[in-house]
């Protein structure tokens, strides 16, 4: 299982990594491992403001189709268009090119309610036994 | 038995576009016999529309080729769970085709199509008495158009008694996916509740979601478990309790009639679909019929047209037609609305009425007594081979974990494919949601001993394979028209029509 | 009969088998009170008693093949060519489920596959769908899914009175849960461009239908413009033998196109099965209701077909599916894909002419005569609307008593202001000396009746 040390993870298997004001959410390593094959991605608009714990995503296998959760609350930024024809890149590079939005965060004392790496990797064995 | 696809199919067939050749045409039109008129502005018009051209040998041909791709009743065992495979009597379709049904037009005045009206207003009392209730609107044409009528109709009640507050459908966890989907359809709100061990609903968990807001429960009995729900009582009256109504999802009620009556069993709606339990073809997806029946107390709320009897020349009747019609279009009072044009899929109406004739009441008790004893034997059959989901007496249908104990990594899904290389459909896969690796299993009643002793036997050998030759499995299906499809770059790149060469 | 094939010693067998003594041993969770219930049906009757009294129901009534018939308003008697029947009526077809299992359900897949694909020429569309249960419920799913695209912030919906009755009867009571505002019907007459004109900021969606309910082609030339404008979007209503002549609403930027299917090889059977086009853009396909079939290759890399972009459906989305649609009509999309490669590029044209020239024709006959009068302002296809000098009912009950003749659509029935107007509808089945009949009819009709 890969995973990011700069970043900050919640129970729901999203991602974010901070960068002054703003951050980058996406799903991590074992999110896109549990899903197999990502077929699709739904993405907010521009714009829309999402609170703490929101649905602000749908990722689709052939199979399944996953709600993604706001880590943090904030207004969206930009979305990321190249998961539009590439949905792969969620299984290829998760932490990588295939960040889902980035925000302008709301409240950032809502960070510190999110895992650290390993409090995440410990998390996710928990889960596997 | 073993399926030869690969004999009858070695090369693949060209989409229609391919045969087109400019200048063929399959059929004729008759001369103009009268003036030409001028054509409208020229900028309403086109130009040309992109249709194949091919010759009527041509077009048959690849149409019965196509067909020879296809599985179908009329091939073989087609054990699909929740779906009532069974066989559709060829009766039925001599009876729909009968041109003095299938060439009246819908809005053609009453005293034109009285034998229509007739056939439907029998066909509506027939469903009346099997299933126990008041009313019939046979207007939904599909199971899922039943449910959303259904739901609607309950929303409806609760709205004329100025219960507003009603906005909450509780839908067990063994659910069929429409249950929530219509629930949301009709602007309401879903609720969960499991099931408890024995495969009911949890009746303590039921309890704590009653209330004043729950408009009704959408409940399946027997359950997609293929279990009758052992606590029915008690259900009821929780909901009816908290003033609730309770739907009938009636896809499974191949199991009961003659066995018992929904309406009697406390059910206040429920949708029959004609295309499982009355034996009307699936015609591969379609079309079904949905009818609704419903208590007396939503009677004034059924979708409409419905048709009514009124026999004019007894004293009193005063429906004011003339003499020798005696059936009628009415619009209940309080009516949801019309679910769709006209009056239903009445070719599939004739289909179910003409089985419910065939029968009568011995007859149909016999269907679902059979269904439920080709179920247990099957059951009995695969006893060692394939866990059971539940160990109790099975409705017409149950469900088994699709996991060798031998081979666990072999899946349901690979069992289901190496199945057809056996010449077996194969079940439901991974429904109902609550059992993991679910192979769901109804073989219906028109089914013989042999076919269910071989259909086990198939899956007793598969479990050898699983255990000595995984591989096999994996790849599965091997004499297929084509080999499993890669559903990934189907839905990565959706290429939904042809787009040439 | 119950179509059951044990023999006593089967059944005999199964239940040792099994366990129990009796068939009713497995009934024992079903309540004492209510179990085998007594059923008050009529007795069973053989195939050959059965078919008779069947035959002698139909007989009941009075079929178009018997009564030529001008009925058209939303169900159209055209000609089923005989291979339509003879292919839908193969087993393989039509006694298979819905192809969940791809592998051995080519001929079902690729046949709604190549119906989707000429359903996107037809239209002028890029996704179509592999069918609703009928024009109506299909143009309330095209509303739902306006409503959905607009993620539900939008809850107004613009219907233009000129669409058939009983599809505006089933939007409203599909979306009466929902809340909406439905505007534009409640007036009988109000021009394309009066109804576009509600088209506000808070509106969805819409809908307009042409040839519309009174048989009149609608220019939608910048109509959509207007719409998107708004950011709403256009729902076009369509009769698909009038695409064989009129310009595709795809060519006009609509962005759902719905419509019965019927004509395309369909029969009229009383009203249903029919078949529900939906056809929409690839940019909303996620958005859109009912199956899908895609193409892609199978594990040796040959071409294939199988159910695609699924997540929409309520099996896995529950209830934030697009719709809870599963069973739609299959085989009806297959009588309509078969007819449609029958007729071919020219055939298709030559259909809607022979309709559009007969019509005309009939239409010129009757409004020669003296009493009566064709609304032609408008550009016509197949139907077209006359003025009665008597009431509808009596026309028509005049025409089939005297003359054996099925006359039009009571207007009135669904339109205050056109009481007393008829509806009347000619296909390519009619010939000159039905056309003939009905206009001498109706010159009688005014000098009997009217007198």
């Amino acid at each position: 299982m890969k995973l990011d040390p700069n970043c900050r993870y919640d129970q729901e298997h999203e991602w974010v990594r901070v960068e002054g004001d703003e951050a980058l959410i996406g799903i991590t390593d074992y999110a896109q491992d549990q899903l197999s094959d990502v077929v699709y991605v739904e993405l907010p608009e521009v714009g829309d403001t999402f609170d703490q714990g929101d649905v602000f995503a749908v990722v689709e296998s052939v199979k399944t189709a996953s709600d993604v959760y706001m880590p943090v609350g904030g207004d969206i930024l930009e979305i990321n268009e190249a998961l539009e024809d590439s949905p792969e890149l969620v299984n290829e590079d998760p932490f990588g090119q295939a960040w889902f939005v980035r925000i302008a965060i709301a409240d950032p004392s809502e960070l510190d309610d999110l895992m650290d790496a390993e409090a995440y990797r410990a998390y996710v064995e928990g889960l596997d036994e | 038995m073993k399926a030869d696809f690969g004999i009858r199919c070695s090369g693949a067939e060209p989409v229609i576009y391919e045969l087109s050749k400019p200048g063929r045409m399959a059929t004729t039109l008759p001369q103009l016999d009268v003036p030409q008129a001028a054509l409208p502005d020229a900028a309403l018009l086109r130009d040309d529309v992109d249709l194949p051209e091919v010759s009527e040998l041509d077009l048959m041909r690849h149409y019965v080729r196509m067909s020879q791709l296809n599985w179908a009743v009329d091939i073989g065992f087609y054990p699909l769970g929740s779906c009532t495979m069974k066989y559709n009597p060829k009766v039925n379709e001599a009876a729909a085709r009968l041109p003095g049904f299938a060439r009246t037009h819908p809005y053609q005045d009453v005293h034109a199509v009285q034998g229509n009206l007739r056939l439907m207003h029998e066909l509506q009392e027939m469903l009346k008495e099997v299933a126990g209730f008041a009313g019939v609107s046979l207007q939904p044409s599909a199971g899922a158009h039943g449910e959303l009528t259904g739901v609607l109709i309950m929303r409806a009640y609760h709205v004329a008694r100025g219960d507003m507050q009603r906005t909450r459908i509780i839908v067990p966890d063994s659910a069929h996916g429409t249950n929530p989907a219509t629930t949301n359809m009709a602007g309401l709100e879903v609720v969960e509740v499991p099931s408890d061990a024995r495969g009911n609903v949890d009746l303590a968990a039921l309890e704590s979601v009653c209330g004043e807001t729950v408009c009704g429960l959408m409940l399946t009995n027997p359950n997609t478990l293929g279990l009758f729900e052992e606590q029915l009582p008690a259900v009821m009256e929780l909901i009816h309790g908290c003033g609730g109504l309770v739907y009938g999802d009636g896809a499974n009620f191949n199991a009961l009639m003659g066995i018992a009556k929904p309406g009697e069993l406390g059910f206040d709606v429920m949708h029959f679909n004609l295309h499982k339990t009355f034996s009307t073809p699936h015609g591969g997806g379609g079309p079904g019929a949905g009818p609704v029946g419903v208590a007396e107390l939503l009677v004034p709320f059924l979708p409409g047209p419905v048709v009514a009897l009124c026999r004019c020349e007894e004293a009193g009747c005063d429906c004011q037609e003339e003499e020798g019609v005696h059936y009628h279009l009415v619009m209940p009072e309080q009516s949801i609305g019309r679910v769709r044009s006209f009056y239903g899929n009445f070719g599939v109406l004739v289909r179910a009425y003409t089985y419910m004739r065939a029968l009568g009441a011995e007859g149909l008790r016999e269907v679902s007594e059979m269904a439920v004893l080709n179920a247990n034997y099957l059951k009995t059959r695969l006893a060692g081979v394939l866990p059971v989901s539940h160990q109790r007496t099975h409705m017409h249908e149950f469900v088994v974990k699709g996991i060798y104990p031998s081979a666990p990594d072999v899946h349901a899904l690979d069992i289901s494919k190496r199945l057809i290389d056996y010449g077996f459909h194969p079940p439901t896969n991974y429904f109902p949601l609550i059992v993991p690796e679910a192979l769901m299993i109804e073989p219906t009643e028109t089914e013989s001993k042999e076919t269910l002793d071989a259909f086990a036997a198939a899956l007793r050998a598969i479990g050898e394979e699983a255990r000595d030759d995984p591989e096999l499995l994996h790849e599965a299906p091997h004499t297929a028209p084509v080999r499993r499809l890669d559903e990934v770059r189907a839905a990565r790149e959706p290429i939904l029509r042809w787009q040439g060469g | 009969m119950s179509y059951v094939p044990h023999t006593d010693a089967d059944r005999a067998e199964m239940l040792a088998a099994i366990g129990v003594e009796r068939v009713e041993d497995l009934f024992h969770d079903v309540p004492a009170s209510s179990r085998f219930p007594e059923l008050r049906l009529p007795e069973p009757l053989s195939e050959m008693e059965l078919m008779a009294e069947l035959e002698a129901m139909s007989e009941e009534n009075m079929d178009v093949g018997h009564y030529p018939s001008f009925l058209g308003a939303g169900a159209y008697n055209h000609y089923v060519p005989s291979l339509v029947d003879q292919i839908i009526s193969r087993s393989e077809f039509y006694t298979a489920y819905t192809p969940y299992q791809p592998e051995i359900s080519q001929g079902t897949l690729q046949s709604i596959f190549e119906y989707q694909s000429m359903i996107c020429a037809l239209t002028g569309m890029e996704v179509a769908n592999a069918s609703h249960y009928d024009g109506a419920t299909a143009t309330a799913e095209a509303v739902i899914m306006a409503l959905n695209v607009a993620r539900g912030r939008r809850k107004k919906v613009v219907m233009s009175p000129a669409v058939h009755p009983e599809y505006r009867a089933v939007v409203r009571t599909y979306t009466q849960g929902v809340g909406l505002q439905i505007v534009g019907d409640e007036v009988g007459s109000r021009s394309l461009h009066d109804v576009a004109s509600l088209v506000d900021g808070d509106t969805a969606c819409l809908i307009v239908q042409t040839p519309n309910f009174f048989g009149q082609i609608e220019d939608l030339s910048g109509l959509a413009e207007q719409i998107h404008a708004a950011k709403a979007m256009l729902i076009v209503v369509v009769d698909p033998i009038s695409l064989g002549l009129l310009k595709p609403p795809g060519d006009d930027d609509a962005d759902i196109v719905v419509g019965e299917g019927q004509s395309l090889g369909n029969g009229l059977n009383y009203g249903g099965p029919y078949l529900g086009i939906f056809a929409c853009r690839e940019k909303d396909m996620r958005k859109m209701a009912g199956r899908l079939v895609g193409q892609t290759v199978d594990a040796d890399g040959k071409r294939g077909f199988t159910l695609t972009l699924s997540t929409r459906e309520q099996h896995i989305r529950r209830e934030r599916a697009t719709s809870n649609i599963c069973t739609n009509q299959a085989l009806c999309a297959l009588a309509a894909g078969v007819h449609l490669a029958a007729l071919g590029r020219k055939g298709l044209r030559l259909l809607a002419e022979l309709c559009y020239h007969k019509a005309h024709y009939a239409a010129a006959q009757i409004d020669a005569l003296p009493d009566y009068e064709v609304l032609a302002a408008r550009p016509f296809l197949k139907e077209f609307v006359v003025r009665c000098p008597v009431p509808v009912s009596e026309v028509n009950d005049y025409l089939l008593a005297e003359w054996g003749i099925t006359g039009g659509y009571d207007l009135g029935r669904d339109y205050e202001h056109l009481a007393g107007h008829m509806l009347v509808c000619v296909t390519e089945v009619v010939p000159r000396g039905d056309i003939d009949a009905l206009v001498e009819a109706l010159a009688e009709v005014a000098e009997e009746v009217g007198r």
